[in-house]
């Protein structure tokens, strides 16, 4: 195993801010960690090994001597291992879900070790389909096996070993990431104390697998594309940004694209009866198609995508009630009103799984109007009763030990 | 100071049973129930700060809106279901009474009686709407929108078919239940019912 520390002090001495009550978990760096040995290849669950393999992942706060305040933080489809505070200190952007991760807030560095780590097939530091064909010496591009959400935490199950951490306090993550929150209950039981999926489903909604698709379609109409083998030459932009651009229409909501943008037309008065950018919605979803290519790779896109489509306990253990039935932790499941890539009903689908066989489990359903992106912004309404949620599961956690 | 309408439920739940709180606010009963009959209890509530409440202690808890019916939860899934002091806030008490038997072998019911001899009273000798410390709001901001009586309550059982295993009756809850019940739908500020399926 070989370690590249990006980050100059080891892991627990990273800095937790400031010290006030609700405060930003400081400057941060991406750590990563490669699994090179012949007995740390990674089994996947579509057949096949993957390996060496590398993981990207960020800690805040400090890992206690019980070793028992770890808190790891799983990501959905476009996300990272930054999850909170900055990389330097003019850094403009804070992590993808800072608003709740820091001294004071929910996810409380001062109390817990939080960990973030970018899944496997992921473009942000861990192994996916740009990285190194080892058969090859090239990229992966399409070569890359296909990877579903089990492997994803089987992934993660190695970055605690490597950790040393036994058994999380808790697992905690929206839309994707909640996906990996079930399937950690589930595959590892004896590993987790507290689940906290948002926004998310036992299995990929048949809605979701449409839109999934068309981001595909357009990745792979993309004349860049080469069958995924254009790391080298000029990526499938164009279709990536398309593909986001559907992404992004379903993580909003109707009345939210309707305050947010109306039909207010983009710095004119009138028409420019083209088809050049008129309508703010559109100038916006153009905009973040484009910088969406900037950071994301469209191979990762399809991989990650497919990921989410094959994902269904159901099919995999038979019925939710019999996937839960090995679960020993304690569950407080969130839905968002206004959510309609996960409805609050397939959360509720979660929860009564979970209920036929007696597990301890809370369900939560915040009022918005964001859309699925709520489990992105809502942090007033979010924070108190993960807060409440963990704290009195800390607490079992203790008496359990 | 306990409540004695809560030691009253008490006695009437088994030990170990599986219990579910309908609008079971911060969850003082479920933690009760918990403690005195290591009880496998979560509650359902619809209020924000409740639900926080609840999971703050380390309960079990479902956001919902009883008026909603309890479609969540499966038939025979929970031994007891307990509705208390809140029958008279929801807007369809009927439906939910044929819910709490449906999801579980044994309802209990409380509720302030309306026809204690002080809101009667009020009633015929002010001609006001009745305000007491057990209904202390006026009647445009009471959120109390279904009073009944225990009449009224049995009569209801009997229309459903329900068999009323249990009726116990409170002067308060801060006053120990009467030795002798004597005329209980004069008498008693608060009825308890204990209901199940025929």
């Amino acid at each position: 195993m070989s370690e590249r520390h990006q980050q100059s002090k080891e892991i627990g001495d990273v800095p937790t801010g400031t010290g006030e009550d609700t405060g930003n978990a400081g400057i941060v760096r991406t750590k990563q960690v490669t699994f090179d040995q012949p007995g740390q290849r990674l089994a996947l669950e579509g057949g096949g090994e993957l390996g060496p393999l590398t993981l990207a992942y960020e800690t805040y706060g400090r890992l206690s001597e019980a070793r028992d305040n770890a808190v790891l933080v799983t990501h959905a489809l476009s996300g990272d291992a930054h999850v909170a505070g900055r990389h330097s200190a003019n850094d403009r952007r804070a992590g993808w879900w800072d608003m709740l991760i820091g001294p004071g807030k929910a996810l409380d560095t001062g109390r817990y070790f939080v960990i973030c780590s970018n899944v496997i097939g992921g473009c942000s530091g861990s192994t996916g389909p740009a990285s190194e064909n080892p058969a090859t010496g090239r990229p992966y591009g399409t070569d890359f096996p296909i990877i579903t959400i089990a492997d994803m935490v089987n992934a993660q199950a190695m970055l605690l070993d490597h950790l040393g951490i036994d058994k999380l306090l808790a697992v905690v993550g929206g839309s994707m990431g909640g996906m990996q929150v079930l399937e950690w209950a589930i595959a590892h039981p004896q590993r987790v104390h507290l689940c906290v999926p948002l926004a998310t489903a036992a299995r990929q909604p048949t809605q979701a697998i449409a839109f999934n698709e068309v981001g595909r379609q357009a990745i792979m109409a993309d004349p860049n594309w080469h069958d995924g083998h254009y790391y080298g030459g000029r990526p499938p932009s164009k279709g990536l940004s398309v593909a986001r651009m559907v992404g992004h229409i379903t993580y909003l909501s109707d009345e939210a694209m309707q305050e947010k943008f109306g039909r207010r037309l983009r710095d004119i008065h009138d028409y420019s009866f083209t088809f050049s950018a008129d309508f703010e919605v559109e100038s916006y979803l153009r905009h973040q198609g484009l910088a969406f290519t900037d950071r994301f790779d469209a191979n990762s896109y399809l991989y990650i995508t497919r990921a989410l489509d094959y994902f269904d306990l159901t099919r995999q253990h038979g019925s939710l009630v019999q996937a839960f039935r090995e679960v020993t932790a304690r569950f407080l499941v969130l839905a968002f009103s206004s959510d309609w890539l996960h409805p609050p009903y397939q959360l509720k689908e979660i929860v009564s799984a979970l209920r036929a066989t007696h597990k301890h489990v809370s369900y939560y359903e915040v009022e918005s109007h964001y859309g699925h992106d709520a489990f992105l912004l809502e942090r007033e309404k979010m924070q108190g009763i993960i807060e409440a949620f963990l704290k009195s599961g800390a607490r079992s956690f203790a008496a359990a030990r | 100071m306990r409540r004695f309408d809560h030691k009253l439920i008490e006695d009437l739940v088994p030990q170990g049973a599986t219990v579910l709180d309908l609008a079971c606010g911060g969850g003082e009963l479920l933690s009760e129930l918990i403690a005195a009959k290591q009880v496998h209890g979560s509650g359902v509530e619809i209020s924000q700060e409740a639900v926080e409440a609840c999971v703050g202690r380390g309960l079990s808890v479902f956001h919902g809106d009883l008026d909603e019916g309890l479609a969540d939860f499966a038939d025979g899934s929970h031994d007891v279901v307990i509705l208390s002091m809140s029958l008279q806030q929801l807007r369809r008490p009927r439906m939910i009474v044929r819910e709490m038997v449906r999801v579980g072998r044994l309802a209990i019911v409380s509720f302030p009686n309306f026809a204690h001899w002080s809101p009667r009273l009020q009633l015929l000798l002010a001609g006001r709407m009745p305000v007491s410390r057990d209904l202390p709001y006026q009647w445009w901001d009471t959120p109390n929108i279904h009073l009944c009586t225990i009449r009224d309550f049995r009569r209801l059982c009997r229309e459903e078919g329900l068999r009323v295993e249990r009726e116990l009756y409170l002067r308060g809850v801060d006053q120990a239940p009467p030795e002798h019940a004597l005329a209980p739908n004069l008498m008693a500020r608060i009825a308890i019912f204990a209901v199940a399926r025929r």
